[in-house]
């Protein structure tokens, strides 16, 4: 199994973990293929994620992704944050190997659930 | 650095290497030829055979050597069914077996044979009475290993073997995992053939034995110059076997002190992390298992993020996750032994060895509680158990 420094760095100091108490949007997101688990918090204020938090139960690439993933969305318009891909995120870590790379999927599905969440909460109201 | 993986190999005994130099440029004759360095090599071949062979506990001549265990356990399962093909196509193994024995009964599926895998008990080992009702007429080969490598769960190796036999059914143990770390006598009331590889007792990779047990004779799996008796061929490999024999020489010596030392440094380790760390199971027969084996599961986390950890503190390891296994299913021991995807997930091995000491003991178990926790704080089962 060869990380880049860059996964190894990102699974040493992950930033943004933990959780969000009373979150505007919440997701938990699993992975069919090896059992792993990833929740996201996002706490958002005018369109924009001001605050994102993740848990999650997986592997060094499972963990790095997470971390990126919240750390690019974070700050950004929904709009905006919709848009990250787990391309941008495994590029982002200098690759992943190619059995990690549904690690990455995990990170954009999660990401993208937490928004959703949150619309749904916010049409619901 | 801190080394626990001496199940997956181990260092080589410098007294080892020192034995192998003089078979490089030296003494680098082709153990067939005529000439006198050649019968000086294949004198040292033969004193390897009898070091090896007292290791084992059989003869020399019931000593065949390979280039390590996954060519022997091919060898004699393939061996064994080509050699009764005439009499059933039933191969009876297990399912915790080494993936050397179970891809080669894979492919022998393929080819049309019928295999049944043996399920075993929450500790490891075989269920005997399903192993009897398994033998039918065109039953030709039990394989079971001697001791697992994951769990180091020692197998009823001669109760088994009793059971083959009254059933006229040839019986090859994998004692990879035993050979060094156990007595081993193998003899009449023994199995019929038994792996074994050099680098698990500080020997050089490459190298290894099948055990055939006289009178019991199988085809040759690798063909060609007809060198270990016409049973397996290519140029003899003088200083891996050379290191092989000195290898098993140093553990015959050395081996009840080793068992009574590294044993005591196990225990030690599994009690310190038992008591600080909360919600584990320990893997593996309490009693019938390898001196230098701990596995554990460790609830919520996941073991690939626990080896990395590890790593960062200068510690090898190895783990059954499905996140480290490339296949990505989770090991298929720690799914026979029962449990659940998401508890092999937290899986952790730890093998002892030679040279490890207090102080490894002492780190490991100072270091193991802190990346336990660090990463149960990110793991969102752990949290919602803790929240309820
Ligand atoms: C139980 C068992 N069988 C077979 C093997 C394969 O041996 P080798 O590495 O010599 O091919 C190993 C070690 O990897 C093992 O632990
Ligand atoms: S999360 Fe299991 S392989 Fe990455």
């Amino acid at each position: 199994m060869e990380y880049t420094d860059k996964v190894c760095e990102y699974f040493r100091n992950p930033k943004n973990m933990g959780r969000i108490e009373n979150p505007d949007g919440v997701s938990t997101v699993g992975n069919p293929i090896c059992g792993d688990v990833m929740k996201i918090y996002i706490k958002v204020r005018d369109d924009r994620i001001e605050d994102i938090k993740f848990e999650t139960f997986g592997c060094g690439a499972a963990i790095a992704t997470s971390s990126v993933v919240t750390e690019l969305a974070k700050g950004k318009t929904l709009q905006e944050a919709e848009k990250i891909s787990n391309r941008e995120v495994v590029d982002f870590l200098g690759g992943l190997p190619p059995v990690k790379k549904h690690c990455s999927l995990l990170a954009e599905d999660g990401l993208k659930a937490a928004i959703k969440n949150y619309r749904e909460k916010k049409g619901a109201k | 650095m801190v080394y626990m993986d001496y199940n997956a190999t181990t260092p080589c005994d410098k007294r080892v290497v020192e034995s192998m130099l003089p078979y490089f440029s030296e003494n680098f004759a082709n153990a067939s030829s005529v000439y006198q360095p050649a019968r000086a090599a294949r004198k040292a071949v033969e004193e390897a055979r009898e070091k090896v062979a007292s290791l084992a506990g059989c003869l020399p001549e019931e000593i065949f050597f390979t280039s390590g265990g996954t060519e022997s356990d091919n060898w004699a399962i393939v061996g064994a069914a080509l050699k009764l093909e005439a009499r059933g196509k039933h191969i009876i193994t297990s399912r915790v077996e080494h993936h050397a024995v179970i891809n080669t009964c894979k492919a022998l599926a393929r080819k049309g044979y019928r295999i049944t895998y043996l399920p075993v008990d929450s500790h490891g080992v075989v269920d005997l009475s399903k192993l009897e009702a398994s033998i039918k007429k065109d039953t030709v080969l039990v394989s079971v290993m001697y001791a697992n490598n994951e769990i180091g769960t020692i197998q009823p190796v001669g109760k088994i073997a009793e059971l083959a036999r009254s059933r006229g059914v040839l019986f090859h143990t994998d004692a990879v995992q035993a050979f060094g770390k156990l007595p081993l006598r193998l003899d009449k009331n023994g199995p019929d053939m038994a792996s074994f590889s050099a680098h698990k007792l500080y020997g050089p990779k490459g190298v290894g034995a099948l055990y055939i047990r006289k009178g019991v004779s199988i085809p040759p799996f690798i063909k060609g110059g007809g060198q270990e008796k016409g049973r397996r061929s290519g140029t003899t490999n003088v200083a891996g076997i050379v290191g092989f024999g000195r290898a098993a020489e140093i553990v015959a010596a050395e081996m009840d002190a080793d068992i009574e030392r590294v044993g005591n440094l196990r225990d030690i380790l599994e009690k310190r992390i038992m008591e600080t760390i909360p919600e584990i199971v320990v893997n593996g027969h309490p009693e019938n298992r390898l001196h230098n084996t701990l596995n554990v599961c460790i609830r919520y986390i996941e073991g690939e993020s626990i080896l990395m950890s590890l790593d960062f503190e200068g510690i090898c390891a190895s783990s059954g996750s499905a996140c480290t296994s490339g296949s990505l299913e989770p090991s298929h021991v720690l799914l026979a032994i029962g449990l659940p995807h998401e508890v092999a997930h937290g899986s952790l091995r730890l093998s002892l060895g030679r040279y490890n000491t207090m102080e490894d003991v002492e780190k490991v178990s100072s270091v193991l509680p802190g990346i336990v926790d660090r990463l149960r704080q990110i793991s969102p089962f752990w949290n919602e158990k803790k929240t309820g």
